[in-house]
C-alpha cells in the first residue's frame, strides 16, 4: 500500500519591532535574564497591556504580501493556560476574529514551478517566556525577557504533500518576512518557529488519516528531517495495524525522532475569551492603502522581473531573489558590467562558493558587486579567459584592488594580439621539427590530440596569457602548412 | 475648630480652611491620624496607615499653601481603597495572597490624587480582592459599619465607607465592579461615585473583572465627589480603556437648577426584593427633587432581574483569568517546599485564596471552558447588551434614573456570610449600570431605624456632571449627608 503524507504548517514569526507588543519594554534579543521585562511583561498586579502599532502595521504588511483578507475589525482573546514562563497565567492572542484571513502564497520549486499554499490565518499574539532548565541544580530558572515579543502566527491549510514543498514554503515566508523587515529571520534565535500538523492517507483517497503536531521546529534542515521520521513513524504503525493517536509530539534532533510529550506539557481547554484589557484593532482602507503603497518590491515580483529584464532562469532567479541584499548585489553587478547571465553566473558559483566556504553572508562579502561587475567586464571583453578570471577574483577577495589594476600588477591580461601570438607559436614549431613532423603524418582524428603539445607550449611561454581559442585557430593554420 | 468638626467638615470646607491659613495641612493630618487610632480598633476600616509619609506630604502641602500654588484638594487627606497599588506601601487586596505585596509603582489614580496635592493617610480595608458586599472576606479581619458596629458596611469598599463615615477622612477612593461604591456608600450613609467606564483610568488597579472595574470617589458631599473626580479622570496611555475624551469642568456645572430635568423611574426597581422602608425613603427623596423642579417618568428596564446571572457570569469569567498571575512564581503567597510545579500552583494558590475568591474562580473557570462557553459566557455577553440597550431606550425618555442603591439598610454581620446568593441579590440595583457601562451614584437619603439609606442616581454614559448636579442639589435642600453616626452606639 502507498501512502501519501498531509501536512499543514503553523509558523510562529517574531516581529522584528522596538518594543514589545504590549510594553515599552525593548525587544532585543540575548541580554541578561530579565533585565528586557517590565512590570507588564512580569504580568504585575494592575499592569495592563498597551497595543504597539507597529506590530499591527507589519501584520498588514504580511495580509498585503499574501494578497489575504484584512479582519477591518479583529480581536484579541485570553489563552488560559499555567505555566511559569507564562507570567499572566494567559497569553494574549487572537482566536475568534484574527487580524489576518485567507491569503496565499506560490512558492517557487527547484523545477521552476509555482507551488500554490493557502494561508487560513495570521494573527498577533505575545510570545512567552522561557524556563531555564540548567541554571540551577534542582531548580528551574524563568527568564520573561521574551515575554511579550510579537509574534505573527501563520497558519496554512493542509496542502503540503512533501518535505521539499514544505521546506521550500518556510524559505519563501522566511524571504518574504525579511524583504518586508517586519522579522530579522534569524532562526537559531527562534525568530522563525514551525509546528508541523501531519498525517498519512493511503494514496488517491480523499479524507484525511489522525494527525500529529510536531511543536517548535527551528531550522529547515530540522523541518525536513522530522518530515521523515514521523512519516516513518506513523507509516509502521499503520502498516502493522495500529492507529495514530492525535497528540503533541517534539522533535529530538540528536536522536532524530520525536516523541510525544507528556501529557503535562500539553494543556487542552484553552478557555478563550476576548481580551477585555484591549480595545478591537480597527483598520480602515486609508491605513491599508498607506501602507500597501510603502510596501517594497516583492520576491515574487522581483523573480519575475529578474527572468524577463535579465533573462535568467527560474531556478537561478529564484535563488538570487532570496534576499534583498543579495538581489541587490546581483542587480548593482548586472548593470554595471552590462553582462546578467555571466553576472548571475559568477554569484551564484565561485562567490557563492567561497562565501559559504569562508561561512560569510552575502553582506559580508569581501568583493564588492562594483568589484565584481569590473571582473565580469573583463571576462566580456575577452581580456580574461575563464582561467585568469579565477585568478583575478583571488585578487579581489585579497582586496588587492580593482580587477584592471589586478590584471596589471599580476600581469593577466590574456594575449589576443594576433602577431605576437604568430610570432610565439612560429618559434615553437621552428624549436619542435620532430613533433611537427608526426602531426603532419598522422590521421586527421589524430591531430587534434597532438595539437594539444603544441598549445601547452605556447601556454608555457606566454605564461598562460595566450588567448586560447585564438592560439588554437593559429597553430592548426600554421601546422596545416599554410 | 474642633477635632470633630475637623475630621467632619468636607474637603470644601477643608481647603477654604487651609487657603485662609485657618489650620494647616499637618494639623489636619494629625487630626485624622488620631481620629483613626482612637477609632479604628473598633471599626476596622483602616489597614494601613502611613502616619510618617502622611505628615511628610502634610509639610509639603503646607509649603505650597503658603507659597499660593496650591489647588482645591492640595493638603487634604486621603484614603485609597487596598486595590490601587501604591509605591513602596504595602498593597494586598485584603489576601493573604498579596499580603508580603509592595508594588514600585503608583496606580494612575494615586499618582493623579498626589499630584493634586492630596495627603495619603493610609489604605482601607475591602472584600478580599473586591469580590463580596460586606468586607467580610479581608484576611484582615471584617470592617464595623460606625452606624452599628454590629453591622456590615457594605462591601467590597466598605472600608473607604466606614472610614468616611466615621470621621476618618474626608476622601476615600473605591472600585466599582457591580456596585462596590455605592452600595456600601449607601450603608454607610456617604457619597459614592462610580463614574463611566473608561472615564478613569484602571492602570495600577489590581485587576477584579476588566471590562466592569471602575475607581470612583467616596466622600461626605457631592461637591467633594466633583472634586475629587476631576483630579482623577481623564485617558491614560497606560490604559487603552480609558476614553479619550474631553474631561467636563464637574465642580462648575453643580449650581445649574434642575427644573425641567426628567427623572426616570424602573418599576424593576421597586419589586418585592425592595425593603418597603428603603422604598419610602427613597420616594421621600424623589418629593424632593419634584419639588426642586424635576419631572419623574416611568421607564422600564426589563432585564434587570437577569442582570445578577449575567453579572455572575461575566465579572467570574474575568476574573478567574485576572487572578490566574498569583500562582506563587514571581510574587505573592508561595506554599511551603512545593514538591513539584503542580504543588506549588495548587497549594499556593488554595492557600493563598479565600472562599468567595476560590469559588468565584471556580465558576468562572466553568463558564469558558470547552462545551459550556456559548450557553454560559457568550449568552451572558448577548444579555449584557441587551441590558444596555434597555437603557439607552429609557434615556430616550428621561435624564437620569433614580431608585435605591442596595435593597436594605446595612445588615448584621455573618446574616449573609453563608448565603453567596443572597450576598449577590445584595448588588441587584447597582451591576447593570457596571455591564452597561454607566456612571452611577448613591447618596444619603435619611436613616430607616437608624441605619442609612441610600439614593443611587444614574446616568447616560459620560454624563457624571448631571448626575453630580441632581445630587449637589439634593444635598442644598436635604441635611441626610450630615448625620454622623456616633460611634458604637445609636445615630444622633
Amino acid at each position: 500500500m502507498s501512502w501519501e503524507v498531509v501536512m499543514g504548517l503553523e509558523v510562529h514569526l517574531q516581529l522584528a519591532t522596538n518594543s514589545k507588543i504590549f510594553s515599552g519594554a525593548a525587544n532585543q534579543f540575548g541580554a541578561e535574564p530579565n533585565v528586557q521585562a517590565c512590570a507588564v511583561d512580569l504580568g504585575m498586579p494592575g499592569m495592563l497591556p498597551v497595543l504597539n502599532s507597529e506590530a499591527v502595521r507589519y501584520a498588514v504588511m504580511f495580509g498585503l504580501a499574501i494578497d489575504a483578507r484584512l479582519g477591518k475589525r479583529s480581536v484579541f482573546d485570553r489563552k488560559n493556560y499555567f505555566y511559569p514562563d507564562s507570567p499572566k497565567g494567559y497569553q494574549i492572542s487572537q482566536f475568534f476574529e484574527p487580524i489576518v484571513c485567507e491569503g496565499h502564497f506560490d512558492i517557487p520549486m527547484e523545477d521552476g514551478s509555482l507551488f500554490p499554499v493557502r494561508i487560513t490565518r495570521a494573527h498577533l499574539e505575545e510570545d512567552a517566556g522561557k524556563s531555564v532548565h540548567d541554571a540551577y541544580t534542582g531548580q528551574t530558572g524563568v527568564d520573561l525577557n521574551r515575554a511579550g515579543t510579537p509574534l505573527l502566527e501563520i497558519v496554512t491549510e493542509p496542502d503540503f504533500r512533501t518535505a521539499a514543498q514544505a521546506v521550500a514554503y518556510l524559505k519563501a515566508l522566511h524571504s518574504l518576512a525579511i524583504y518586508l523587515g517586519i522579522s530579522d529571520g534569524n532562526m537559531a534565535e527562534g525568530s522563525m518557529r514551525c509546528d508541523i500538523n501531519i498525517s498519512l492517507r493511503a494514496s488517491g483517497s480523499e479524507g484525511f488519516g489522525t494527525r500529529t503536531e510536531i511543536k517548535n521546529v527551528n531550522s529547515f534542515k530540522f523541518v525536513e528531517k522530522a518530515i521523515a521520521v514521523e512519516t516513518e513513524r506513523q507509516q509502521d504503525v499503520l502498516e502493522s495495524g495500529g492507529t495514530i493517536t492525535q497528540e503533541t509530539r517534539l522533535y529530538d534532533a540528536e536522536k532524530n525522532e520525536t516523541r510525544a510529550m507528556r501529557s503535562k506539557e500539553v494543556a487542552n481547554d484553552y478557555r478563550y475569551f476576548p481580551e477585555p484589557d484591549l480595545l478591537p484593532i480597527i483598520i480602515d482602507d486609508e491605513y491599508i492603502s498607506a501602507i500597501k503603497s510603502a510596501l517594497p518590491e516583492l520576491p515574487s515580483i522581483k523573480r519575475e522581473r529578474f527572468i524577463s529584464d535579465y533573462e535568467l532562469s527560474h531556478y537561478d532567479a529564484a535563488l538570487l531573489v532570496d534576499t534583498p541584499t543579495l538581489a541587490n548585489y546581483f542587480e548593482t553587478a548586472a548593470i554595471q558590467s552590462k553582462a546578467p547571465k555571466l553576472t548571475a553566473n559568477w554569484i551564484l558559483g565561485d562567490l557563492a562558493g567561497t562565501l559559504n566556504r569562508e561561512n560569510l553572508d552575502i553582506s559580508q562579502s569581501p568583493v564588492s558587486a562594483e568589484s565584481l561587475a569590473g571582473l565580469i567586464v573583463r571576462i566580456a571583453d575577452d581580456t580574461l579567459s575563464s582561467k585568469l578570471a579565477k585568478q583575478v577574483f583571488e585578487g579581489l577577495w585579497q582586496q588587492e584592488g580593482t580587477a584592471d589594476a589586478i590584471i596589471e600588477t599580476r600581469g593577466l591580461k590574456q594575449v589576443t594580439d594576433t602577431g605576437a601570438l604568430e610570432t610565439m607559436v612560429d618559434q615553437v614549431i621552428e624549436a619542435n621539427p620532430d613533433q611537427v613532423a608526426q602531426y603532419r603524418a598522422a590521421e586527421e582524428g589524430k591531430q587534434k590530440k597532438l595539437v594539444g603539445f603544441f598549445v601547452g607550449q605556447v601556454m608555457k611561454a606566454s605564461k598562460g596569457q595566450a588567448n586560447p581559442q585564438l592560439l588554437n585557430t593559429l597553430l592548426v593554420k600554421k601546422l596545416n602548412g599554410s | 475648630m474642633t477635632l470633630e468638626s475637623l475630621t467632619y467638615a468636607s474637603a470644601t470646607e477643608l481647603s477654604s480652611g487651609l487657603r485662609t491659613a485657618e489650620i494647616s495641612a499637618v494639623e489636619l493630618t494629625q487630626a485624622c491620624i488620631d481620629v483613626i487610632a482612637k477609632q479604628n480598633p473598633a471599626v476596622n476600616a483602616v489597614i494601613t496607615l502611613c502616619q510618617e509619609s502622611a505628615l511628610t506630604e502634610a509639610k509639603a502641602a503646607d509649603l505650597r499653601l503658603r507659597e499660593g500654588s496650591a489647588g482645591p484638594l492640595t493638603g487634604i487627606p486621603l484614603l485609597h481603597k487596598d486595590i490601587f497599588c501604591t509605591r513602596n506601601v504595602a498593597t494586598t487586596c485584603a489576601s493573604k495572597m498579596l499580603a508580603n505585596f509592595i508594588p514600585p509603582y503608583d496606580a494612575t489614580v494615586v499618582s493623579r490624587l498626589r499630584a493634586a496635592g492630596t495627603v495619603m493617610l493610609g489604605k482601607t480595608n475591602m472584600d478580599e480582592f473586591a469580590m463580596g458586599s460586606s468586607t467580610e472576606t479581608s484576611v484582615f479581619g471584617v470592617t464595623r459599619n460606625p452606624w452599628d458596629l454590629n453591622c456590615v458596611p457594605g462591601g467590597s469598599s466598605g472600608g473607604a465607607a466606614a472610614a468616611v463615615a466615621a470621621g476618618f477622612t474626608p476622601l476615600g477612593t473605591g472600585t466599582d465592579t457591580g456596585g462596590s461604591i455605592r452600595q456600601p456608600a449607601s450603608l454607610c450613609g456617604i457619597t459614592g461615585l462610580k463614574p463611566t467606564y473608561g472615564r478613569v483610568s484602571r492602570l495600577g488597579i489590581i485587576a477584579f473583572a476588566s471590562s466592569l472595574d471602575q475607581a470612583g470617589p467616596m466622600t461626605r458631599t457631592v461637591e467633594d465627589a466633583a472634586l475629587m473626580l476631576q483630579a482623577m479622570s481623564g485617558v491614560d496611555a497606560g490604559d487603552s480603556t480609558s476614553a479619550d475624551l474631553e474631561v467636563p469642568d464637574f465642580s462648575g456645572g453643580l449650581n445649574q437648577p434642575i427644573s425641567g430635568l426628567r427623572i426616570g423611574i424602573p418599576k424593576e426597581y421597586f419589586s418585592q426584593n425592595l425593603d418597603q422602608r428603603v422604598a419610602d425613603k427613597i420616594h421621600q427623596a424623589l418629593d424632593e427633587l419634584v419639588k426642586e423642579g424635576a419631572e419623574l417618568v416611568d421607564i422600564d428596564l426589563p432585564h434587570t432581574e437577569q442582570g445578577i446571572a449575567t453579572y455572575y457570569i461575566i465579572a467570574p469569567a474575568e476574573a478567574s483569568t485576572n487572578l490566574s498571575r498569583y500562582d506563587g512564581v514571581r510574587f505573592g503567597h508561595r506554599c511551603e517546599s512545593p514538591l513539584s510545579l503542580t504543588d506549588l500552583y495548587e497549594r499556593s494558590r488554595s492557600e493563598g485564596f479565600g472562599e468567595e475568591v476560590q469559588r468565584r474562580i471556580l465558576v468562572g473557570t466553568y463558564a469558558l471552558s470547552a462545551g459550556f462557553y456559548d450557553a454560559y459566557f457568550k449568552k451572558a455577553q448577548q444579555v449584557r447588551r441587551l441590558i444596555s440597550e434597555d437603557f439607552q431606550k429609557a434615556f430616550e425618555h428621561c435624564d437620569v434614573i433614580a431608585g435605591p442603591a442596595a435593597p436594605g439598610p446595612a445588615f448584621p454581620l455573618g446574616a449573609k456570610s453563608d448565603d453567596p446568593l443572597a450576598m449577590y441579590l445584595e448588588d441587584v440595583y447597582t451591576l447593570s449600570v457596571n455591564l452597561a457601562g454607566l456612571p452611577g451614584l448613591s447618596i444619603p437619603a435619611g436613616l430607616v431605624d437608624g441605619m442609612p439609606v441610600g439614593l443611587q442616581l444614574i446616568g447616560r454614559s459620560f454624563d457624571e456632571a448631571t448626575l453630580l448636579r441632581v445630587g449637589h442639589r439634593f444635598q442644598l435642600c436635604t441635611d441626610h449627608h450630615h448625620a454622623k453616626p456616633v460611634l458604637g452606639g445609636a445615630s444622633q
